[in-house]
């Protein structure tokens, strides 16, 4: 017992010497104590916290920024590869940038309550000055890591937002174009603009943050805490007192934090939805396409009132651009740079307080202005403007016919006009909202390719994108042959405006069975989802499917079927369609369509040598091959040779120019309509259709 | 607000009579002081300065015209159509043979050989402008400048100036090229960046 009690007190002893020792030599115990026993006069209040929890921010910020940064690569070709592999590979990615991501949300909230609350105080009076003009400077330096923050991920959103907002400082007077230069290294957007972006968010401007943040707490300790007047209760001690309220505020913030993180795990477990925890935390849009067009680039929600007041200066031309980016903007700054000299006087100081609640309400307002125009559809009965819409469409909007619809009642007039220009922004938000959803559909096509057993090719997942049939089949589709033919499910809402819109058939679930089957159905093949709208919807295919497969003397039902499955079979696309129990009617069905007296008295298949230029041959009808070949070139005997109508030859020219399509455009158009594209386990075959839309 | 005395300045007070009598040498070791420490830590920063704006230095190769497309793509119906730019590119330390660098409207009258084209990048800040389907007029999805489908402005509008045209050539064998450029947004008139 005793000898227990002498080593214990021994190993104080030990312990005690070695603190001395050091206190000696550093005399950390007169720091701690100058640190902890601050007096904070009137005792501590939650009012003080917001200091603290910004230091708090920004020490989260480093220690997440630090870890983001050792898997981080800064590169045209590697800065989304690696955010991909942090969020969705690497264990606890997503956690800790999506703390990053949203502590900085969190940081611009806090910024605006410590600077809201100083002013209050009237804390930036002498002699805290410089204290004050710090603050700003701290500021301004959170708000440019934000900002450079939000291209590292070399996403399409923060490419296309990091492009408009460079853009606006080109127009600094004098050096404009050349900050511009300089800050996106060069005079295109690459390699360079991702090094320096980088450079800045996690070197110079958290360098001098450090500096800055220094300089502010050792004037903050030197003036001491500028208490709320009057004092009512005694004075108390930083330590517990104050740093109880802040240490509460700090854990506050991080359950905040957390909980927008996490919040979205808990709505898919409350639904019985499996949880994906890359799709928590932050977003990771597709990579960075300078030419692929991004209707959705909007800055994050913090800078979305600079964004929205430049529409303020609509039709102001290029003055109203100077105004709204930068003079209006630099103006505020320098009043809010002024605060503590305007502060002196009393009507000043309240002067500054209304300047600064007006600032931040006309902030709130934009925001909220600039979300109700974006979001504005969701909300609106698109029906309410059918009558707009129709007499728009009548008049062509023009104002003279428009007058006189209304019998030149210059009030009717005046209404129409107000609610066509409600209409304007309802089309406008759709649009918004319709590339907000395709921007998710692409994103989450491209997390899918990355995620591929073989990974992203040296060059880059742009190019997986690049290379999807799925992504660019829509599109090639769009420019290229839609001006001619649908691609649209019969049974969607809007398929019979469309087809009939087209002049050519319908391509959507070409290949199988059941496309097959319309084609041979007498009721549809002279329709317009078929031959309806060609020059052979009156032709030998269409009399023959009318009059011959009417016939059920010639043609058994069973015969009719044994063709499509057949025909079905021979296409062999993705989602064929062919039931187990019909394998066995792909014989018979080979067997009529060689059959000299049936279908192979105009078509090919192989082995009956009908005149060439007859009719398509049907040997591999449908599949990669033969679709290559007939968008290529149509018009090859092997296909509709002579007969064929208005379709142009995608892959040949007869004069030495390129052609239209190359052919790996053409590839990639053919597996889409083919249904032939990379899918993951877990992908949802819905996809295919979002991306109709 | 604190009553302890600084120790710095007590250490000057009572060190000062020392340094009187050599005031010339200490004048002459101050500056030698300041010009050495200021040459040691100036230049390197001088250098890291005079490296960081290399991108100033740098000109952009001259644009040149790019073959798009060929004159029977673009249908004769004035209605503009995107096509993008494929040509080859460098991005600092990379070279890619043949990508698509930018996109362009397209359009041509009726039996017109004549092709206009218009850059897709609109002349306010620099988005994306599109073409949507309902209505016959470009929109700027960013700050809602529209544009006619020639390219005039809609008022009122964001952006101070109509889209850029392109220079567009068509060779012999009937392909079209454009004069691939980029100009400074946000002024009044057209610039192209250096
Ligand atoms: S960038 Fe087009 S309207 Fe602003």
């Amino acid at each position: 017992m005793k000898l227990q009690k002498k080593q214990i007190v021994s190993s104080n002893s030990i312990g005690k010497q070695l603190l001395d020792f050091l206190d000696d030599r550093t005399g950390y115990r007169g720091a701690l104590h100058e640190l902890l026993f601050e007096r904070v006069p009137g005792g501590a209040r939650w009012r003080y916290v917001w200091g603290s929890t910004l230091v708090f921010a920004f020490v989260v910020q480093v220690i997440t920024g630090v870890v983001l940064w050792s898997s981080y690569s800064a590169g045209a070709q590697s800065a989304w590869e690696s955010v991909h592999w942090i969020q969705h590979e690497m264990s606890g990615g997503w956690l800790v940038r999506g703390i990053h991501h949203v502590m900085a949300q969190a940081m611009v909230i806090l910024l605006a309550l410590h600077l809201m609350q100083i002013v209050i105080d009237g804390a930036y009076r002498a002699p805290r000055e410089v204290n004050f003009w710090l603050g700003l400077v701290l500021m301004m330096l959170v708000l440019g890591m934000a900002l450079t923050g939000y291209l590292l991920p070399w996403d399409q959103r923060g490419y296309w937002s990091t492009r408009v907002a460079t853009n606006l400082a080109g127009l600094l007077p004098l050096i404009g174009p050349s900050v511009q230069q300089v800050v996106i290294g060069g005079s295109d957007y690459g390699h360079l603009t991702l090094t320096r972006f980088f450079a800045l968010h996690a070197g110079i401007l958290p360098g001098t943050l450090v500096a800055m943040l220094v300089l502010h707490l050792t004037l903050f300790r030197k003036h001491g805490l500028c208490a709320k007047q009057p004092i009512r209760k005694p004075d108390a001690m930083f330590w517990p007192d104050q740093v109880f309220c802040d240490a509460v505020a700090c854990l506050g913030v991080l359950a905040v934090v957390l909980g927008v993180i996490l919040l979205p795990a808990l709505r898919a477990m409350l639904e019985g939805r499996p949880i994906d925890p890359g799709e928590l935390g932050a977003e990771l849009g597709a990579p960075a396409d300078p030419s692929q067009p991004y209707a959705a680039a909007r800055p994050e929600w913090y800078f979305l009132f600079l964004f929205q007041f430049l529409k303020v200066f609509e039709g102001w031309g290029a003055s109203g651009e100077f105004l709204g980016a930068i003079l209006i903007p630099g103006l505020t700054m320098g009043v809010m740079f002024l605060m503590p000299i305007i502060g002196r006087w009393n009507l000043g100081h309240r002067f500054n307080i209304l300047f600064t609640s007006s600032l931040l309400i006309g902030i709130g307002l934009l925001t909220a202005m600039a979300y109700n125009e974006d979001y504005v559809a969701l909300w609106t009965d698109s029906s309410s403007f059918s009558d707009v819409k129709d007499l728009l469409e009548k008049t062509g909007n023009d104002p003279k016919k428009i007058a006189e619809a209304f019998d030149s009642d210059v009030q009717k007039i005046a209404a129409f006009n107000k609610r066509s220009h409600r209409y304007e922004s309802f089309l406008r938000s759709e649009a918004f909202l319709a590339a907000v959803a395709q921007a998710s559909v692409d994103g989450d096509r491209a997390i899918e390719l990355a995620g591929r057993p073989e990974r992203i090719p040296p060059s880059g997942a742009l190019d997986l994108i690049r290379q999807d049939p799925l992504t660019q089949g829509p599109r090639l589709f769009e420019q290229h042959c839609a001006s001619c033919h649908s691609h649209v499910d019969p049974a969607s809402a809007q398929a019979k405006t469309k087809m009939s819109k087209s002049s050519a058939a319908n391509l959507y679930g070409f290949g199988s069975v059941a496309w097959m089957q319309g084609l041979l159905d007498p009721a549809a093949v002279d329709g317009p989802a078929y031959f309806g709208n060609t020059s052979h919807n009156n032709g030998d295919m269409v009399n023959f499917v009318k009059n011959d497969l009417a016939d059920t003397s010639a043609w058994s039902s069973e015969d009719i079927r044994a063709v499509i499955v057949a025909m079905a079979a021979e296409a062999n696309v993705y989602d064929t369609g062919i039931p187990e129990s019909d394998i066995s009617l792909i014989e018979r069905g080979r067997a009529l369509i060689s059959d000299e007296n049936r279908c192979g008295s105009c078509h090919d298949f192989g082995i009956n040598e009908v005149n060439p230029n007859m009719a398509p041959d049907l040997i591999g009808w449908g599949s990669r091959e033969w679709l290559i070949g007939i968008i290529t070139n149509p018009a090859h005997e092997k296909f509709y040779g002579t007969q064929n109508d208005r379709m142009p030859s995608f892959g040949v020219t007869t004069d030495g120019a390129i052609p239209r399509l190359s052919l790996s455009q053409i590839e990639l158009v053919v597996d889409w309509i083919r249904g032939q594209w990379y899918r993951s386990r877990s992908s949802n075959p819905s996809a295919h259709h979002a991306s109709e839309k | 607000m604190r009553s302890t005395p600084d120790k710095a300045t007590d250490f000057e007070k009572t060190s000062k009579p020392a340094l009187g009598p050599e005031h010339r040498r200490s004048f002459v070791i101050k500056a030698i002081a300041l010009a050495c420490g200021a040459i040691a830590t100036l230049s390197p920063f001088a250098a890291g300065v005079w490296t960081y704006l290399d991108p100033l230095r740098r000109q952009s190769k001259a644009s040149t015209f790019i073959r798009v497309v060929s004159l029977g793509s673009i249908p004769d119906d004035g209605i503009p159509r995107l096509f993008p730019i494929v040509s080859d590119r460098l991005d600092a330390w990379t070279g890619f043979p043949s990508e698509p660098i930018g996109a362009v409207y397209l359009s041509r009258e009726k039996g017109s050989p004549q092709v206009k084209a218009l850059s897709a990048i609109c002349p306010h800040a620099g988005c994306f402008v599109d073409i949507s389907a309902p209505s016959d007029c470009f929109r700027c999805p960013c700050h809602n400048s529209s544009f006619t489908l020639s390219g005039a402005m809609i008022q009122p509008s964001p952006s101070p100036r109509e889209m850029d045209a392109l220079d567009c050539q068509i060779d012999e064998s009937g392909q079209v090229l454009v004069k691939w450029e980029n100009f400074y947004t946000g002024i009044a008139t057209k610039v192209p960046r250096a």
